[in-house]
Protein backbone atom coordinates (compact mmCIF):
# COMPACT_ATOMS: atom_id res chain seq x y z
CA UNK A 1 0.00 0.00 0.00
CA UNK A 2 1.42 3.31 -1.39
CA UNK A 3 1.24 6.58 0.30
CA UNK A 4 -0.78 7.76 -2.99
CA UNK A 5 -3.71 5.36 -1.47
CA UNK A 6 -3.60 6.11 1.63
CA UNK A 7 -4.07 9.77 1.33
CA UNK A 8 -6.76 8.89 -1.65
CA UNK A 9 -8.65 6.38 1.23
CA UNK A 10 -8.23 8.96 3.75
CA UNK A 11 -9.49 11.84 1.87
CA UNK A 12 -12.46 9.97 0.39
CA UNK A 13 -13.59 9.27 3.76
CA UNK A 14 -13.56 12.90 4.18
CA UNK A 15 -15.77 13.91 1.56
CA UNK A 16 -18.14 10.16 1.68
CA UNK A 17 -18.47 11.34 5.52
CA UNK A 18 -18.96 15.30 4.70
CA UNK A 19 -21.43 14.55 2.20
CA UNK A 20 -23.49 12.53 4.30
CA UNK A 21 -23.31 14.85 7.20
CA UNK A 22 -24.93 17.45 4.37
CA UNK A 23 -27.55 15.12 3.57
CA UNK A 24 -28.77 14.10 7.15
CA UNK A 25 -28.06 16.90 9.28
CA UNK A 26 -31.41 18.37 10.69
CA UNK A 27 -29.76 22.34 10.24
CA UNK A 28 -29.55 24.00 6.85
CA UNK A 29 -26.73 26.16 8.03
CA UNK A 30 -24.97 23.17 9.07
CA UNK A 31 -25.66 21.07 5.89
CA UNK A 32 -23.90 24.41 4.06
CA UNK A 33 -21.05 24.26 6.43
CA UNK A 34 -20.48 20.49 5.47
CA UNK A 35 -20.93 20.93 2.30
CA UNK A 36 -18.49 23.56 2.25
CA UNK A 37 -15.86 21.33 3.64
CA UNK A 38 -16.65 18.52 1.17
CA UNK A 39 -15.50 21.10 -2.17
CA UNK A 40 -12.99 21.46 -0.39
CA UNK A 41 -11.72 17.92 0.21
CA UNK A 42 -12.34 17.87 -3.58
CA UNK A 43 -10.30 20.56 -4.44
CA UNK A 44 -7.91 18.77 -3.01
CA UNK A 45 -8.70 15.55 -5.37
CA UNK A 46 -8.19 17.62 -8.42
CA UNK A 47 -4.62 18.95 -6.73
CA UNK A 48 -3.54 15.32 -6.43
CA UNK A 49 -4.97 14.54 -10.17
CA UNK A 50 -2.56 17.42 -10.96
CA UNK A 51 -5.28 20.13 -12.10
CA UNK A 52 -4.25 22.95 -9.61
CA UNK A 53 -6.09 25.56 -11.87
CA UNK A 54 -9.06 23.58 -11.59
CA UNK A 55 -8.34 23.08 -7.60
CA UNK A 56 -7.98 27.25 -6.80
CA UNK A 57 -11.52 27.94 -8.99
CA UNK A 58 -13.12 25.41 -6.80
CA UNK A 59 -12.20 27.15 -3.51
CA UNK A 60 -13.20 30.41 -4.78
CA UNK A 61 -15.99 29.76 -6.82
CA UNK A 62 -17.85 26.98 -4.88
CA UNK A 63 -16.77 27.07 -1.51
CA UNK A 64 -16.40 30.59 -1.20
CA UNK A 65 -19.10 32.49 -3.42
CA UNK A 66 -21.68 30.03 -3.99
CA UNK A 67 -21.98 28.67 -0.65
CA UNK A 68 -21.59 32.34 1.27
CA UNK A 69 -24.98 32.95 -1.75
CA UNK A 70 -26.43 29.66 0.21
CA UNK A 71 -25.81 31.25 4.02
CA UNK A 72 -27.37 34.29 3.41
CA UNK A 73 -30.29 32.97 1.69
CA UNK A 74 -30.58 30.76 4.46
CA UNK A 75 -30.68 33.32 7.34
CA UNK A 76 -32.19 35.79 5.05
CA UNK A 77 -35.41 33.47 4.82
CA UNK A 78 -35.10 31.65 8.66
CA UNK A 79 -34.90 28.13 6.80
CA UNK A 80 -32.98 26.18 8.53
CA UNK A 81 -35.27 23.58 9.30
CA UNK A 82 -38.41 23.51 8.17
CA UNK A 83 -41.54 21.80 10.16
CA UNK A 84 -41.76 18.07 9.21
CA UNK A 85 -45.00 17.80 6.65
CA UNK A 86 -46.90 14.25 6.60
CA UNK A 87 -47.40 14.38 2.70
CA UNK A 88 -46.20 11.67 0.40
CA UNK A 89 -44.94 9.39 3.62
CA UNK A 90 -44.24 6.51 0.47
CA UNK A 91 -41.64 8.80 -0.61
CA UNK A 92 -38.37 8.65 1.68
CA UNK A 93 -38.36 4.67 1.57
CA UNK A 94 -38.67 4.45 -1.86
CA UNK A 95 -36.23 7.52 -2.43
CA UNK A 96 -33.68 5.51 -0.32
CA UNK A 97 -34.66 2.10 -2.01
CA UNK A 98 -34.03 3.83 -5.01
CA UNK A 99 -30.60 5.64 -4.41
CA UNK A 100 -29.53 2.12 -3.12
CA UNK A 101 -30.14 0.19 -6.51
CA UNK A 102 -28.67 3.38 -8.10
CA UNK A 103 -25.38 3.35 -5.97
CA UNK A 104 -24.92 -0.96 -6.32
CA UNK A 105 -25.75 -0.30 -10.30
CA UNK A 106 -22.77 2.44 -10.96
CA UNK A 107 -20.10 0.45 -8.81
CA UNK A 108 -21.19 -2.81 -10.03
CA UNK A 109 -20.88 -1.47 -13.72
CA UNK A 110 -17.79 0.03 -12.81
CA UNK A 111 -16.02 -2.91 -11.81
CA UNK A 112 -17.58 -5.42 -13.84
CA UNK A 113 -17.48 -4.17 -17.36
CA UNK A 114 -14.81 -1.45 -17.68
CA UNK A 115 -11.55 -1.95 -18.30
CA UNK A 116 -9.22 -0.98 -16.13
CA UNK A 117 -7.56 2.08 -18.34
CA UNK A 118 -4.79 3.34 -15.97
CA UNK A 119 -3.61 4.57 -12.87
CA UNK A 120 -3.26 8.08 -11.41
CA UNK A 121 0.30 9.10 -10.62
CA UNK A 122 1.05 11.76 -8.50
CA UNK A 123 1.57 14.80 -9.76
CA UNK A 124 5.53 15.89 -9.80
CA UNK A 125 6.63 19.20 -9.34
CA UNK A 126 6.43 20.06 -13.22
CA UNK A 127 2.96 19.64 -13.28
CA UNK A 128 1.69 22.01 -10.15
CA UNK A 129 3.75 24.75 -11.91
CA UNK A 130 3.23 27.69 -14.01
CA UNK A 131 4.03 25.61 -16.92
CA UNK A 132 0.95 23.51 -16.95
CA UNK A 133 -0.87 26.66 -16.50
CA UNK A 134 0.30 28.36 -19.17
CA UNK A 135 -0.68 25.25 -21.35
CA UNK A 136 -4.13 25.41 -20.14
CA UNK A 137 -4.75 29.18 -20.68
CA UNK A 138 -3.62 28.50 -24.67
CA UNK A 139 -5.98 25.80 -24.90
CA UNK A 140 -8.94 27.92 -23.36
CA UNK A 141 -8.10 31.52 -25.04
CA UNK A 142 -7.57 29.09 -28.53
CA UNK A 143 -9.62 26.66 -28.79
CA UNK A 144 -12.18 27.06 -26.66
CA UNK A 145 -12.46 30.82 -27.15
CA UNK A 146 -16.23 30.85 -28.09
CA UNK A 147 -17.33 28.64 -25.59
CA UNK A 148 -15.35 30.87 -22.89
CA UNK A 149 -17.21 34.16 -24.51
CA UNK A 150 -20.48 32.25 -24.61
CA UNK A 151 -20.17 31.99 -20.54
CA UNK A 152 -19.70 35.13 -20.26
CA UNK A 153 -22.93 36.24 -21.15
CA UNK A 154 -24.82 33.42 -19.56
CA UNK A 155 -23.06 35.03 -16.45
CA UNK A 156 -24.39 38.45 -17.26
CA UNK A 157 -28.36 36.56 -18.40
CA UNK A 158 -28.19 35.30 -15.06
CA UNK A 159 -26.78 38.05 -12.66
CA UNK A 160 -29.98 39.78 -15.01
CA UNK A 161 -32.07 37.30 -14.32
CA UNK A 162 -31.64 37.22 -10.63
CA UNK A 163 -31.94 41.28 -10.07
CA UNK A 164 -35.23 41.43 -12.08
CA UNK A 165 -36.57 38.48 -9.90
CA UNK A 166 -35.78 39.62 -6.60
CA UNK A 167 -36.34 43.44 -7.16
CA UNK A 168 -39.00 45.10 -5.25
CA UNK A 169 -42.34 45.70 -7.54
CA UNK A 170 -42.93 48.77 -5.67
CA UNK A 171 -40.42 51.26 -7.24
CA UNK A 172 -42.82 51.16 -10.44
CA UNK A 173 -41.56 50.05 -13.30
CA UNK B 1 -0.74 5.74 -7.32
CA UNK B 2 -4.34 5.13 -7.47
CA UNK B 3 -6.17 3.41 -9.89
CA UNK B 4 -8.69 5.71 -11.70
CA UNK B 5 -11.52 3.44 -11.29
CA UNK B 6 -11.24 4.45 -7.41
CA UNK B 7 -11.88 8.23 -8.42
CA UNK B 8 -14.88 6.71 -10.57
CA UNK B 9 -16.62 4.94 -8.30
CA UNK B 10 -16.09 7.87 -5.57
CA UNK B 11 -17.73 10.06 -8.22
CA UNK B 12 -20.17 7.23 -8.48
CA UNK B 13 -20.88 7.33 -4.24
CA UNK B 14 -21.20 11.37 -3.99
CA UNK B 15 -23.67 11.64 -7.40
CA UNK B 16 -26.02 9.15 -5.36
CA UNK B 17 -25.55 10.53 -2.55
CA UNK B 18 -26.71 13.95 -4.04
CA UNK B 19 -29.34 12.14 -5.76
CA UNK B 20 -30.83 10.93 -2.44
CA UNK B 21 -30.89 14.14 -0.94
CA UNK B 22 -32.96 15.64 -4.41
CA UNK B 23 -35.25 12.65 -3.40
CA UNK B 24 -35.52 12.71 -0.17
CA UNK B 25 -35.44 15.84 1.60
CA UNK B 26 -38.09 18.71 2.20
CA UNK B 27 -35.98 21.96 1.71
CA UNK B 28 -35.45 23.32 -1.36
CA UNK B 29 -32.05 25.03 -0.30
CA UNK B 30 -30.97 21.41 0.56
CA UNK B 31 -32.46 19.99 -2.85
CA UNK B 32 -29.95 22.89 -4.63
CA UNK B 33 -27.12 21.89 -2.09
CA UNK B 34 -27.57 18.04 -3.12
CA UNK B 35 -27.51 19.46 -7.34
CA UNK B 36 -24.17 20.76 -6.46
CA UNK B 37 -22.79 17.73 -5.00
CA UNK B 38 -23.55 16.28 -8.27
CA UNK B 39 -22.19 18.45 -10.31
CA UNK B 40 -19.24 18.29 -8.18
CA UNK B 41 -19.36 14.18 -8.62
CA UNK B 42 -19.79 14.98 -12.36
CA UNK B 43 -16.45 17.44 -12.28
CA UNK B 44 -14.34 14.32 -10.16
CA UNK B 45 -15.06 12.30 -12.80
CA UNK B 46 -14.10 14.56 -15.76
CA UNK B 47 -10.84 15.43 -13.67
CA UNK B 48 -9.88 11.94 -13.16
CA UNK B 49 -10.39 11.39 -16.94
CA UNK B 50 -8.78 14.50 -18.16
CA UNK B 51 -5.46 13.52 -15.74
CA UNK B 52 -5.31 9.90 -17.13
CA UNK B 53 -5.38 10.82 -21.01
CA UNK B 54 -2.94 13.59 -20.09
CA UNK B 55 -5.43 16.43 -21.32
CA UNK B 56 -6.50 19.38 -20.69
CA UNK B 57 -9.83 19.43 -22.68
CA UNK B 58 -11.56 17.73 -19.38
CA UNK B 59 -10.83 20.40 -17.08
CA UNK B 60 -11.78 23.22 -19.41
CA UNK B 61 -15.34 21.21 -19.71
CA UNK B 62 -14.83 21.67 -15.53
CA UNK B 63 -13.92 25.31 -15.74
CA UNK B 64 -17.09 25.61 -17.70
CA UNK B 65 -19.37 23.52 -15.63
CA UNK B 66 -18.57 25.55 -12.72
CA UNK B 67 -19.02 28.86 -14.81
CA UNK B 68 -23.07 27.60 -14.95
CA UNK B 69 -23.18 25.77 -11.62
CA UNK B 70 -22.91 29.73 -10.41
CA UNK B 71 -25.37 31.19 -12.63
CA UNK B 72 -27.95 28.35 -11.80
CA UNK B 73 -27.35 29.02 -8.23
CA UNK B 74 -27.73 32.41 -8.91
CA UNK B 75 -31.30 32.47 -10.66
CA UNK B 76 -32.29 29.67 -8.43
CA UNK B 77 -31.58 30.99 -5.02
CA UNK B 78 -34.02 34.45 -6.62
CA UNK B 79 -36.16 31.99 -7.26
CA UNK B 80 -36.77 30.48 -4.53
CA UNK B 81 -36.41 33.82 -2.41
CA UNK B 82 -39.47 34.76 -4.62
CA UNK B 83 -41.49 31.92 -3.51
CA UNK B 84 -40.41 32.92 -0.46
CA UNK B 85 -41.95 36.39 -0.39
CA UNK B 86 -44.84 35.21 -1.89
CA UNK B 87 -45.61 32.68 -0.24
CA UNK B 88 -44.04 32.76 3.18
CA UNK B 89 -43.21 29.01 3.33
CA UNK B 90 -40.88 27.39 1.12
CA UNK B 91 -41.89 23.43 1.92
CA UNK B 92 -41.34 21.47 -1.18
CA UNK B 93 -44.66 19.89 -0.37
CA UNK B 94 -46.76 23.02 -0.10
CA UNK B 95 -45.70 24.01 -3.61
CA UNK B 96 -48.13 21.90 -5.60
CA UNK B 97 -50.21 24.56 -7.90
CA UNK B 98 -48.14 26.94 -10.80
CA UNK B 99 -50.82 29.62 -9.30
CA UNK B 100 -48.51 32.06 -7.40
Amino acid sequence: MNSDLIVFLVLSLVAIATALGMLFSSNAVYSALFLVLNFVTVAIFYLLLGAPFIAMSQITVYAGAIMVLFLFVIMLLGAESLAPSNNLPWQKPLARLLSVMLAVEAIYLLFSRAQIVGNVIAPDASVNSMDSLREMAISLFGQYLLPFEVTSILLLVAMVGAIVLTRSERGGR
Amino acid sequence: MVPVDYYIALSAILFTIGALGVLSRRNPLIIFMSIELMLNAANLAFVAFASIYQTFSGQIFVFFVIAVAAAEVAVGLALIVEIFKTRRNINIDEMNSLKG
